[in-house]
Protein backbone atom coordinates (compact mmCIF):
# COMPACT_ATOMS: atom_id res chain seq x y z
CA UNK A 1 0.00 0.00 0.00
CA UNK A 2 2.38 2.59 0.50
CA UNK A 3 4.72 1.56 -2.45
CA UNK A 4 1.30 2.57 -4.18
CA UNK A 5 1.36 6.02 -2.12
CA UNK A 6 5.43 6.89 -3.15
CA UNK A 7 4.57 5.66 -6.87
CA UNK A 8 1.85 8.27 -7.27
CA UNK A 9 3.34 10.63 -5.27
CA UNK A 10 6.44 10.22 -7.13
CA UNK A 11 4.75 10.38 -10.48
CA UNK A 12 3.01 13.31 -9.76
CA UNK A 13 6.14 15.13 -8.89
CA UNK A 14 7.73 14.07 -12.44
CA UNK A 15 4.92 15.35 -13.90
CA UNK A 16 4.80 18.92 -12.37
CA UNK A 17 8.12 19.08 -13.11
CA UNK A 18 7.40 17.80 -16.56
CA UNK A 19 4.80 21.08 -16.64
CA UNK A 20 7.27 23.05 -15.26
CA UNK A 21 10.38 22.33 -17.89
CA UNK A 22 7.63 23.01 -20.56
CA UNK A 23 6.58 26.03 -19.43
CA UNK A 24 10.22 27.50 -19.13
CA UNK A 25 10.71 26.29 -22.86
CA UNK A 26 7.59 28.05 -23.88
CA UNK A 27 8.56 31.47 -22.22
CA UNK A 28 12.10 31.04 -23.19
CA UNK A 29 10.93 30.53 -26.85
CA UNK A 30 8.26 33.25 -26.49
CA UNK A 31 10.68 36.15 -24.96
CA UNK A 32 14.09 35.59 -26.54
CA UNK A 33 13.15 36.67 -30.12
CA UNK A 34 15.95 37.10 -32.01
CA UNK A 35 17.35 40.25 -33.97
CA UNK A 36 15.47 40.67 -36.80
CA UNK A 37 18.95 40.41 -39.10
CA UNK A 38 20.17 37.09 -37.57
CA UNK A 39 16.60 35.94 -36.97
CA UNK A 40 14.91 36.34 -40.47
CA UNK A 41 16.92 33.93 -42.47
CA UNK A 42 16.54 31.57 -39.33
CA UNK A 43 12.51 31.89 -39.56
CA UNK A 44 11.93 31.70 -43.35
CA UNK A 45 14.78 28.51 -42.81
CA UNK A 46 12.31 27.33 -40.57
CA UNK A 47 8.92 28.53 -42.55
CA UNK A 48 10.22 26.53 -45.84
CA UNK A 49 10.90 22.98 -43.86
CA UNK A 50 8.02 23.43 -41.25
CA UNK A 51 5.35 24.96 -43.48
CA UNK A 52 6.19 24.54 -47.59
CA UNK A 53 7.39 21.34 -47.26
CA UNK A 54 4.15 20.21 -45.80
CA UNK A 55 2.35 22.14 -48.36
CA UNK A 56 1.89 18.98 -50.87
CA UNK A 57 0.44 16.54 -48.16
CA UNK A 58 -2.19 18.73 -47.25
CA UNK A 59 -3.13 20.08 -50.54
CA UNK A 60 -3.67 16.69 -51.71
CA UNK A 61 -5.26 15.66 -48.33
CA UNK A 62 -7.60 18.89 -48.74
CA UNK A 63 -8.45 18.08 -52.13
CA UNK A 64 -9.69 14.58 -51.44
CA UNK A 65 -11.54 15.63 -48.75
CA UNK A 66 -13.68 18.30 -50.36
CA UNK A 67 -14.48 15.56 -53.35
CA UNK A 68 -15.67 12.71 -50.60
CA UNK A 69 -17.53 15.28 -48.62
CA UNK A 70 -19.22 16.01 -51.95
CA UNK A 71 -20.18 12.67 -53.28
CA UNK A 72 -21.54 12.02 -49.30
CA UNK A 73 -22.93 15.53 -48.83
CA UNK A 74 -24.96 15.17 -52.80
CA UNK A 75 -26.31 11.55 -52.11
CA UNK A 76 -28.09 12.79 -48.66
CA UNK A 77 -29.26 16.42 -50.00
CA UNK A 78 -30.35 14.93 -53.28
CA UNK A 79 -32.96 12.83 -51.67
CA UNK A 80 -34.18 16.25 -50.45
CA UNK A 81 -34.10 18.07 -53.83
CA UNK A 82 -31.61 20.42 -52.13
CA UNK A 83 -28.55 19.68 -53.72
CA UNK A 84 -28.05 23.34 -54.41
CA UNK A 85 -27.06 23.19 -50.60
CA UNK A 86 -23.92 21.27 -51.51
CA UNK A 87 -21.36 24.45 -51.40
CA UNK A 88 -22.56 25.74 -48.21
CA UNK A 89 -22.44 22.25 -46.10
CA UNK A 90 -19.09 21.69 -47.78
CA UNK A 91 -18.26 25.36 -47.00
CA UNK A 92 -18.91 25.30 -43.90
CA UNK A 93 -17.90 21.49 -42.69
CA UNK A 94 -14.46 22.44 -43.71
CA UNK A 95 -13.44 25.94 -42.45
CA UNK A 96 -15.44 25.09 -39.00
CA UNK A 97 -14.13 21.83 -38.24
CA UNK A 98 -12.53 19.51 -41.11
CA UNK A 99 -9.98 22.75 -42.11
CA UNK A 100 -8.40 22.91 -38.56
CA UNK A 101 -8.54 19.64 -37.22
CA UNK A 102 -7.56 17.89 -39.92
CA UNK A 103 -4.03 20.00 -41.16
CA UNK A 104 -3.63 20.34 -37.26
CA UNK A 105 -3.30 16.02 -37.00
CA UNK A 106 -1.52 16.32 -40.83
CA UNK A 107 0.86 19.13 -39.29
CA UNK A 108 1.64 16.78 -35.95
CA UNK A 109 2.52 14.00 -37.90
CA UNK A 110 4.03 15.78 -40.64
CA UNK A 111 5.73 18.60 -39.43
CA UNK A 112 5.27 17.64 -35.05
CA UNK A 113 7.51 14.51 -35.30
CA UNK A 114 9.97 16.08 -37.88
CA UNK A 115 10.79 18.98 -34.82
CA UNK A 116 11.05 16.17 -31.85
CA UNK A 117 12.89 13.94 -33.81
CA UNK A 118 15.62 17.00 -35.36
CA UNK A 119 16.09 18.41 -31.87
CA UNK A 120 15.96 15.21 -30.15
CA UNK A 121 18.92 14.50 -32.17
CA UNK A 122 20.82 17.79 -31.98
CA UNK A 123 20.86 16.93 -28.28
CA UNK A 124 21.85 13.54 -28.44
CA UNK A 125 24.95 14.40 -31.04
CA UNK A 126 25.49 17.24 -28.34
CA UNK A 127 24.57 20.46 -30.87
CA UNK A 128 22.58 21.97 -28.23
CA UNK A 129 25.53 21.47 -25.31
CA UNK A 130 28.05 22.71 -28.17
CA UNK A 131 25.52 26.01 -28.55
CA UNK A 132 25.67 26.43 -24.46
CA UNK A 133 29.40 26.36 -24.65
CA UNK A 134 29.40 29.00 -27.51
CA UNK A 135 27.55 31.17 -25.27
CA UNK A 136 24.21 30.67 -27.59
CA UNK A 137 20.97 30.11 -26.08
CA UNK A 138 19.69 27.39 -27.74
CA UNK A 139 16.08 28.38 -26.76
CA UNK A 140 16.90 31.74 -28.60
CA UNK A 141 18.93 30.00 -31.71
CA UNK A 142 17.01 26.59 -32.29
CA UNK A 143 13.76 26.56 -30.37
CA UNK A 144 11.77 29.91 -30.90
CA UNK A 145 12.81 30.29 -34.85
CA UNK A 146 10.93 26.86 -35.05
CA UNK A 147 8.02 28.16 -32.47
CA UNK A 148 7.39 30.46 -34.64
CA UNK A 149 7.24 28.93 -37.79
CA UNK A 150 4.80 26.68 -36.21
CA UNK A 151 2.26 29.30 -35.77
CA UNK A 152 2.93 31.26 -39.03
CA UNK A 153 2.33 28.45 -41.08
CA UNK A 154 -0.22 26.13 -39.81
CA UNK A 155 -3.13 28.48 -40.04
CA UNK A 156 -2.04 29.42 -43.33
CA UNK A 157 -1.70 25.45 -44.39
CA UNK A 158 -5.30 24.88 -43.20
CA UNK A 159 -6.98 28.11 -44.60
CA UNK A 160 -5.03 26.26 -48.14
CA UNK A 161 -6.13 22.93 -46.89
CA UNK A 162 -10.10 24.54 -47.17
CA UNK A 163 -9.87 26.28 -50.51
CA UNK A 164 -8.73 23.41 -51.68
CA UNK A 165 -11.03 21.23 -50.17
CA UNK A 166 -13.72 23.42 -51.61
CA UNK A 167 -12.02 23.52 -54.96
CA UNK A 168 -12.06 19.65 -55.29
CA UNK A 169 -15.99 19.59 -54.07
CA UNK A 170 -16.79 21.73 -57.10
CA UNK A 171 -15.07 19.43 -59.26
CA UNK A 172 -17.00 16.62 -58.34
CA UNK A 173 -20.15 18.70 -57.47
CA UNK A 174 -20.56 20.76 -60.39
CA UNK A 175 -18.73 19.22 -63.11
CA UNK A 176 -19.20 15.35 -62.77
CA UNK A 177 -22.38 15.50 -60.43
CA UNK A 178 -24.16 18.18 -62.25
CA UNK A 179 -24.85 20.73 -59.19
CA UNK A 180 -25.77 24.09 -60.86
CA UNK A 181 -22.21 26.44 -60.37
CA UNK A 182 -24.26 29.47 -60.05
CA UNK A 183 -26.10 28.09 -56.83
CA UNK A 184 -23.00 26.29 -55.24
CA UNK A 185 -21.30 29.51 -55.43
CA UNK A 186 -23.80 32.19 -54.49
CA UNK A 187 -25.83 29.85 -51.62
CA UNK A 188 -22.26 29.32 -50.31
CA UNK A 189 -21.22 33.48 -50.35
CA UNK A 190 -24.94 33.76 -48.14
CA UNK A 191 -24.75 31.08 -45.59
CA UNK A 192 -20.91 31.28 -44.46
CA UNK A 193 -19.87 34.24 -42.30
CA UNK A 194 -16.56 35.71 -41.81
CA UNK A 195 -17.00 35.97 -38.05
CA UNK A 196 -18.71 33.31 -36.81
CA UNK A 197 -17.11 30.65 -39.44
CA UNK A 198 -13.76 32.08 -41.05
CA UNK A 199 -12.44 33.74 -37.93
CA UNK A 200 -13.39 31.04 -35.61
CA UNK A 201 -11.77 29.00 -37.72
CA UNK A 202 -8.55 30.07 -37.81
CA UNK A 203 -8.91 31.13 -34.09
CA UNK A 204 -8.76 27.33 -33.61
CA UNK A 205 -5.69 26.65 -36.25
CA UNK A 206 -3.86 29.10 -34.13
CA UNK A 207 -5.06 27.11 -30.88
CA UNK A 208 -4.35 24.05 -32.82
CA UNK A 209 -0.46 25.03 -34.05
CA UNK A 210 0.37 26.81 -30.57
CA UNK A 211 -0.36 23.24 -29.21
CA UNK A 212 1.50 21.23 -31.57
CA UNK A 213 4.53 23.15 -31.74
CA UNK A 214 4.58 23.61 -28.25
CA UNK A 215 5.08 19.60 -27.53
CA UNK A 216 6.82 19.05 -30.10
CA UNK A 217 9.62 21.43 -29.10
CA UNK A 218 9.18 20.46 -25.54
CA UNK A 219 9.20 16.89 -26.06
CA UNK A 220 12.75 17.17 -28.67
CA UNK A 221 13.94 19.32 -25.73
CA UNK A 222 13.50 17.52 -23.31
CA UNK A 223 13.81 13.55 -24.71
CA UNK A 224 16.63 11.34 -23.65
CA UNK A 225 19.59 11.23 -25.97
CA UNK A 226 19.43 8.20 -27.36
CA UNK A 227 18.01 6.29 -30.39
CA UNK A 228 15.47 5.02 -27.62
CA UNK A 229 14.70 7.94 -25.97
CA UNK A 230 14.17 10.09 -29.42
CA UNK A 231 11.74 7.38 -31.26
CA UNK A 232 9.68 7.59 -27.85
CA UNK A 233 9.24 11.18 -27.53
CA UNK A 234 8.67 11.39 -31.87
CA UNK A 235 5.89 9.00 -30.81
CA UNK A 236 4.81 11.29 -27.33
CA UNK A 237 4.58 14.21 -29.80
CA UNK A 238 2.29 12.46 -32.25
CA UNK A 239 0.01 10.81 -29.60
CA UNK A 240 -0.41 14.26 -27.42
CA UNK A 241 -0.53 16.73 -29.54
CA UNK A 242 -3.39 14.49 -31.67
CA UNK A 243 -5.74 14.22 -28.42
CA UNK A 244 -4.99 17.56 -27.31
CA UNK A 245 -6.24 18.94 -30.80
CA UNK A 246 -9.24 16.82 -30.89
CA UNK A 247 -9.86 17.37 -27.20
CA UNK A 248 -9.19 21.39 -27.33
CA UNK A 249 -11.68 21.22 -30.84
CA UNK A 250 -14.87 20.16 -28.37
CA UNK A 251 -13.90 23.10 -26.18
CA UNK A 252 -13.78 25.72 -29.05
CA UNK A 253 -16.41 24.16 -30.97
CA UNK A 254 -18.58 23.97 -27.31
CA UNK A 255 -17.28 27.94 -26.63
CA UNK A 256 -17.97 28.82 -30.39
CA UNK A 257 -20.59 27.71 -31.66
CA UNK A 258 -23.15 26.22 -29.32
CA UNK A 259 -25.84 28.86 -28.72
CA UNK B 1 47.95 37.91 -10.37
CA UNK B 2 46.85 34.28 -10.25
CA UNK B 3 48.53 31.27 -12.26
CA UNK B 4 45.68 29.01 -12.26
CA UNK B 5 43.11 29.63 -15.53
CA UNK B 6 40.67 27.30 -13.56
CA UNK B 7 40.79 26.79 -10.11
CA UNK B 8 38.59 23.76 -8.40
CA UNK B 9 37.61 24.12 -4.88
CA UNK B 10 35.93 21.67 -2.06
CA UNK B 11 33.66 20.34 -5.13
CA UNK B 12 30.50 18.15 -4.12
CA UNK B 13 28.77 16.87 -7.15
CA UNK B 14 25.72 15.03 -6.83
CA UNK B 15 23.48 12.81 -8.77
CA UNK B 16 20.52 10.94 -7.68
CA UNK B 17 22.07 9.21 -4.94
CA UNK B 18 24.69 8.62 -6.79
CA UNK B 19 28.17 11.07 -5.33
CA UNK B 20 29.70 11.59 -8.18
CA UNK B 21 32.84 14.19 -5.92
CA UNK B 22 32.93 14.76 -2.70
CA UNK B 23 35.30 18.05 -1.66
CA UNK B 24 37.38 17.99 -4.20
CA UNK B 25 40.14 20.68 -5.43
CA UNK B 26 42.43 21.13 -8.08
CA UNK B 27 44.00 23.60 -10.49
CA UNK B 28 43.99 24.01 -14.01
CA UNK B 29 47.80 26.34 -14.48
CA UNK B 30 47.30 29.23 -17.00
CA UNK B 31 49.44 28.24 -19.98
CA UNK B 32 49.75 24.38 -19.60
CA UNK B 33 48.38 21.33 -20.85
CA UNK B 34 46.44 19.74 -17.85
CA UNK B 35 45.09 16.64 -18.28
CA UNK B 36 42.57 15.38 -16.01
CA UNK B 37 42.69 10.94 -15.85
CA UNK B 38 40.77 7.86 -14.69
CA UNK B 39 38.85 4.99 -14.58
CA UNK B 40 35.77 5.16 -17.08
CA UNK B 41 32.43 6.08 -15.41
CA UNK B 42 34.37 8.06 -12.39
CA UNK B 43 32.84 12.19 -13.65
CA UNK B 44 35.76 13.59 -16.12
CA UNK B 45 33.16 14.59 -18.34
CA UNK B 46 30.85 15.82 -15.68
CA UNK B 47 33.71 17.94 -14.34
CA UNK B 48 34.13 19.66 -17.81
CA UNK B 49 30.31 20.21 -17.78
CA UNK B 50 31.07 21.94 -14.13
CA UNK B 51 33.37 24.15 -15.34
CA UNK B 52 31.51 25.19 -18.31
CA UNK B 53 28.68 25.79 -15.86
CA UNK B 54 26.48 23.63 -17.76
CA UNK B 55 25.89 21.55 -14.37
CA UNK B 56 26.24 23.34 -10.38
CA UNK B 57 28.19 22.06 -7.72
CA UNK B 58 25.88 20.83 -4.35
CA UNK B 59 29.43 22.96 -2.66
CA UNK B 60 32.45 24.07 -2.86
CA UNK B 61 32.99 26.77 -6.27
CA UNK B 62 34.93 26.89 -9.37
CA UNK B 63 36.66 29.75 -10.28
CA UNK B 64 37.62 30.53 -13.87
CA UNK B 65 39.97 33.50 -14.28
CA UNK B 66 39.41 34.32 -10.17
CA UNK B 67 35.52 34.72 -11.22
CA UNK B 68 33.34 32.24 -9.64
CA UNK B 69 31.32 30.06 -12.23
CA UNK B 70 28.95 28.90 -10.26
CA UNK B 71 27.56 31.91 -8.69
CA UNK B 72 27.71 33.70 -12.43
CA UNK B 73 23.79 34.90 -13.66
CA UNK B 74 23.15 33.53 -16.99
CA UNK B 75 24.31 37.29 -18.92
CA UNK B 76 27.65 36.41 -17.24
CA UNK B 77 27.98 33.06 -17.56
CA UNK B 78 27.88 33.40 -21.47
CA UNK B 79 30.41 36.27 -21.22
CA UNK B 80 32.54 33.79 -19.76
CA UNK B 81 31.53 30.95 -22.07
CA UNK B 82 33.14 33.25 -24.63
CA UNK B 83 36.62 33.03 -23.54
CA UNK B 84 35.83 29.35 -23.11
CA UNK B 85 35.24 26.38 -25.59
CA UNK B 86 34.81 22.61 -25.32
CA UNK B 87 35.40 20.22 -28.04
CA UNK B 88 32.71 17.65 -27.49
CA UNK B 89 33.68 13.78 -28.07
CA UNK B 90 31.58 13.22 -30.98
CA UNK B 91 32.51 16.69 -32.45
CA UNK B 92 28.95 17.92 -31.71
CA UNK B 93 29.68 20.19 -36.10
CA UNK B 94 26.16 21.06 -37.07
CA UNK B 95 24.79 18.41 -39.46
CA UNK B 96 22.84 21.47 -41.53
CA UNK B 97 26.02 23.40 -42.24
CA UNK B 98 29.40 22.88 -44.31
CA UNK B 99 32.78 22.62 -42.61
CA UNK B 100 33.36 26.61 -43.29
CA UNK B 101 30.28 27.20 -41.72
CA UNK B 102 30.53 25.58 -38.89
CA UNK B 103 33.70 27.20 -37.96
CA UNK B 104 32.79 30.71 -38.95
CA UNK B 105 29.26 30.11 -36.62
CA UNK B 106 30.66 31.30 -33.85
CA UNK B 107 32.52 34.74 -35.25
CA UNK B 108 29.54 35.49 -37.49
CA UNK B 109 27.21 35.15 -34.02
CA UNK B 110 29.56 36.81 -31.62
CA UNK B 111 30.98 39.49 -34.01
CA UNK B 112 29.82 41.87 -36.69
CA UNK B 113 32.95 41.69 -38.35
CA UNK B 114 32.56 41.79 -42.52
CA UNK B 115 32.44 38.42 -44.57
CA UNK B 116 35.56 38.97 -46.05
CA UNK B 117 37.55 38.97 -42.87
CA UNK B 118 35.29 36.00 -41.35
CA UNK B 119 36.77 34.10 -44.77
CA UNK B 120 39.89 35.36 -43.74
CA UNK B 121 40.05 33.94 -40.10
CA UNK B 122 38.28 30.58 -40.78
CA UNK B 123 40.57 29.73 -44.07
CA UNK B 124 43.63 30.54 -40.87
CA UNK B 125 41.90 28.28 -38.71
CA UNK B 126 40.84 25.61 -41.04
CA UNK B 127 44.58 25.61 -42.50
CA UNK B 128 45.86 24.94 -38.45
CA UNK B 129 44.08 21.76 -38.61
CA UNK B 130 45.17 20.90 -42.14
CA UNK B 131 41.75 21.10 -43.53
CA UNK B 132 41.34 23.88 -45.62
CA UNK B 133 41.15 21.88 -48.74
CA UNK B 134 37.66 20.63 -46.96
CA UNK B 135 36.03 23.58 -46.29
CA UNK B 136 32.88 22.89 -48.84
CA UNK B 137 32.61 19.65 -47.48
CA UNK B 138 29.22 18.84 -45.46
CA UNK B 139 30.26 16.93 -41.39
CA UNK B 140 28.40 13.48 -43.03
CA UNK B 141 31.23 13.61 -45.96
CA UNK B 142 34.29 13.76 -42.98
CA UNK B 143 35.95 10.45 -41.34
CA UNK B 144 35.92 10.82 -37.46
CA UNK B 145 39.27 12.31 -37.28
CA UNK B 146 38.40 15.24 -39.79
CA UNK B 147 34.75 15.76 -37.95
CA UNK B 148 37.17 16.30 -34.36
CA UNK B 149 39.62 18.24 -36.72
CA UNK B 150 36.49 20.75 -37.75
CA UNK B 151 35.37 20.73 -34.35
CA UNK B 152 38.83 21.94 -33.26
CA UNK B 153 38.93 24.34 -35.19
CA UNK B 154 35.53 25.44 -34.18
CA UNK B 155 36.52 25.89 -31.19
CA UNK B 156 39.68 27.83 -31.82
CA UNK B 157 37.33 30.26 -33.82
CA UNK B 158 36.87 33.13 -31.21
CA UNK B 159 40.67 32.55 -30.04
CA UNK B 160 39.65 31.14 -26.53
CA UNK B 161 41.84 31.31 -23.03
CA UNK B 162 40.87 27.51 -22.30
CA UNK B 163 40.24 25.34 -24.42
CA UNK B 164 38.61 21.58 -22.86
CA UNK B 165 38.85 18.65 -24.86
CA UNK B 166 36.52 15.66 -24.01
CA UNK B 167 38.28 12.14 -24.88
CA UNK B 168 39.71 13.90 -28.10
CA UNK B 169 41.42 10.63 -28.88
CA UNK B 170 38.44 8.48 -28.44
CA UNK B 171 38.07 5.76 -31.24
CA UNK B 172 40.82 7.16 -33.39
CA UNK B 173 43.07 5.42 -35.48
CA UNK B 174 46.89 5.98 -34.84
CA UNK B 175 47.68 8.73 -37.48
CA UNK B 176 44.56 10.66 -36.28
CA UNK B 177 45.36 10.43 -32.87
CA UNK B 178 49.34 11.23 -33.74
CA UNK B 179 48.14 14.35 -35.62
CA UNK B 180 45.61 14.99 -32.70
CA UNK B 181 48.46 14.59 -30.50
CA UNK B 182 50.67 17.35 -32.37
CA UNK B 183 47.75 19.73 -33.07
CA UNK B 184 46.43 19.79 -29.24
CA UNK B 185 50.60 20.57 -28.37
CA UNK B 186 51.12 23.17 -31.18
CA UNK B 187 48.14 24.79 -30.70
CA UNK B 188 48.50 25.35 -27.16
CA UNK B 189 52.09 26.81 -27.84
CA UNK B 190 51.24 28.72 -30.87
CA UNK B 191 47.93 30.87 -29.82
CA UNK B 192 49.65 31.27 -26.05
CA UNK B 193 46.16 29.19 -24.62
CA UNK B 194 45.43 26.95 -21.95
CA UNK B 195 44.38 23.59 -22.88
CA UNK B 196 42.30 20.73 -19.67
CA UNK B 197 41.90 17.11 -21.46
CA UNK B 198 39.89 14.72 -20.27
CA UNK B 199 40.78 11.33 -21.48
CA UNK B 200 41.99 7.89 -20.08
CA UNK B 201 44.58 7.19 -23.05
CA UNK B 202 47.37 7.28 -21.16
CA UNK B 203 50.65 7.23 -23.13
CA UNK B 204 49.56 9.88 -25.61
CA UNK B 205 48.49 12.23 -23.26
CA UNK B 206 51.10 11.89 -20.88
CA UNK B 207 53.27 13.01 -24.03
CA UNK B 208 52.34 16.07 -24.25
CA UNK B 209 50.79 16.88 -20.39
CA UNK B 210 52.55 19.67 -18.14
CA UNK B 211 49.80 19.00 -15.16
CA UNK B 212 48.37 15.63 -14.91
CA UNK B 213 45.49 14.92 -12.06
CA UNK B 214 44.58 11.54 -12.21
CA UNK B 215 40.52 11.09 -9.97
CA UNK B 216 39.51 7.73 -8.69
CA UNK B 217 37.20 7.89 -5.35
CA UNK B 218 35.14 10.48 -5.91
CA UNK B 219 38.46 12.71 -5.59
CA UNK B 220 41.96 13.70 -6.97
CA UNK B 221 44.21 10.82 -5.89
CA UNK B 222 47.31 12.01 -7.50
CA UNK B 223 48.01 15.41 -9.23
CA UNK B 224 51.21 16.88 -10.24
CA UNK B 225 53.51 17.04 -13.58
CA UNK B 226 53.67 13.54 -15.70
CA UNK B 227 57.17 12.39 -14.09
CA UNK B 228 55.82 12.81 -10.13
CA UNK B 229 52.69 10.77 -11.48
CA UNK B 230 54.96 7.54 -12.85
CA UNK B 231 56.69 8.12 -9.23
CA UNK B 232 53.80 7.99 -7.82
CA UNK B 233 53.28 6.01 -4.71
CA UNK B 234 49.52 5.40 -4.46
CA UNK B 235 48.74 1.23 -6.22
CA UNK B 236 45.52 2.85 -7.81
CA UNK B 237 47.27 5.52 -9.44
CA UNK B 238 50.09 3.12 -10.43
CA UNK B 239 47.15 0.34 -11.63
CA UNK B 240 45.86 2.99 -13.61
CA UNK B 241 48.80 4.27 -15.54
CA UNK B 242 50.04 0.72 -15.75
CA UNK B 243 47.04 -0.57 -17.44
CA UNK B 244 47.19 -3.66 -14.36
CA UNK B 245 43.67 -5.56 -14.66
CA UNK B 246 43.78 -6.30 -10.74
CA UNK B 247 44.98 -3.92 -7.96
CA UNK B 248 42.81 -1.58 -5.90
CA UNK B 249 39.88 -1.08 -8.72
CA UNK B 250 38.78 -4.79 -9.45
CA UNK B 251 38.32 -6.17 -13.20
CA UNK B 252 35.14 -8.25 -11.87
CA UNK B 253 31.94 -6.34 -11.07
CA UNK B 254 30.51 -7.18 -7.35
CA UNK B 255 29.26 -10.78 -7.27
CA UNK B 256 28.87 -13.81 -5.52
CA UNK B 257 31.27 -16.20 -4.84
CA UNK B 258 32.38 -17.80 -7.94
CA UNK B 259 32.33 -21.58 -7.15
CA UNK B 260 29.19 -21.28 -5.43
CA UNK B 261 27.84 -19.56 -8.36
CA UNK B 262 28.66 -22.55 -10.65
CA UNK B 263 27.61 -25.37 -8.50
CA UNK B 264 24.29 -23.40 -7.49
CA UNK B 265 20.53 -24.05 -8.78
CA UNK B 266 19.56 -21.77 -11.05
CA UNK B 267 18.76 -18.63 -9.18
CA UNK B 268 16.44 -15.67 -9.21
CA UNK B 269 16.37 -13.63 -12.56
CA UNK B 270 18.71 -15.71 -14.47
CA UNK B 271 17.74 -17.19 -17.69
CA UNK B 272 14.19 -14.34 -17.70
Amino acid sequence: MIAFWQNLGKSTIERLASIGRATSLLLGALFNVPNIKKGTPLLIKQLYSVGFLSLIIVIVSGLFIGMVLALQGYTVLQGYGAEGSLGPLVALSLLRELGPVVTALLFAGRAGSALTAEIGLMKATEQLSSLEMMAIDPLKRIVAPRFWAGMISMPLLALIFSAVGILGAHLVGVNWLGVDTGSFWSIMQAEVSFEKDILNGIIKTVVFAFLITWIALYRGYDCIPTSEGISSATTKTVVQSSLAVLGFDFVLTAIMFSS
Amino acid sequence: MSQNIVEIKDVTFTRGDRVIYKNMSFNVPKGKITAIMGPSGIGKTTMLRLIGGQLKPDSGDILFEQQSIPKMSRKILYQARKKMSMLFQSGALFTDMTVFDNVAFPIREHTSLNEELIRIIVLLKLELVGLRGAKNLMPSELSGGMARRAALARSIALDPDLIMYDEPFAGQDPISMGVLVKLIKSLNNVLNISSLIVTHDVTEVMSIADHVVIIADKGVIGEGSPQDMLKHESPLVQQFLQGLSDGPVPFHFEAKDYSKDLLSEQSEGDYQ
